[in-house]
């Protein structure tokens, strides 16, 4: 569901969500609750990634594992080289993990992450996952 | 493929109540 809000003929709709900048992006759940937000313009790519990005976390936050799972590997799949690909690759085995109980998918997370992305933050959060 | 834009945010959001839709606003200061 597409909403567009131009600041000058909508001030209060942009106040409204907090925003503070142009562009922003935001991805709510079907109760209007914000899930994820994108500040800043970005490449075609970058922005796919981040809208999927937020899809994925909207379907997590509804305990919609599968769901979640798919959409992280859509954008690795889709947008392996994007700033949202190793974030994806950590929520992929977090909700593999809340599906399955099976926390050894996480293990492999830090192994994956300092290989394809080691500069990302994630490969840093994932380190306690480290066998 | 075409976006149409909602431009009334209530009732956009009433509408992806119902029909169990995520929402995407775009906040913009473009020129149209």
């Amino acid at each position: 569901m597409p909403i567009g809000v131009h600041i000058k003929e909508n001030p209060s709709g942009f106040h409204r969500f907090d925003s503070v900048w142009t562009p922003t992006a935001l991805v709510l759940d079907e109760n209007g609750k914000e899930r994820h937000r994108i500040e800043g313009y970005l490449p075609k790519d970058e922005f796919a990634a981040q809208l999927l990005l937020g899809l994925a976390r909207v379907a997590f936050m509804q305990k919609k594992w599968a769901d979640a799972e798919k959409l992280y590997d859509e954008i690795l799949q889709k947008y392996p080289n994007s700033e949202a690909a190793p974030e994806s690759v950590y929520w992929k085995a977090v909700s593999h993990y809340k599906a399955t109980n099976d926390h050894t998918v996480l293990g492999e997370v830090p192994k994956t992450l300092q290989q394809k992305y080691p500069d990302s933050v994630w490969a840093k959060k994932a380190i306690p996952w480290a066998a | 493929m075409a976006v149409t834009w909602n431009k009334d945010i209530d009732a956009a959001l009433s509408q992806a109540k119902t029909q169990h839709k995520p929402v995407l606003v775009d906040f913009s200061a473009a020129p149209a």
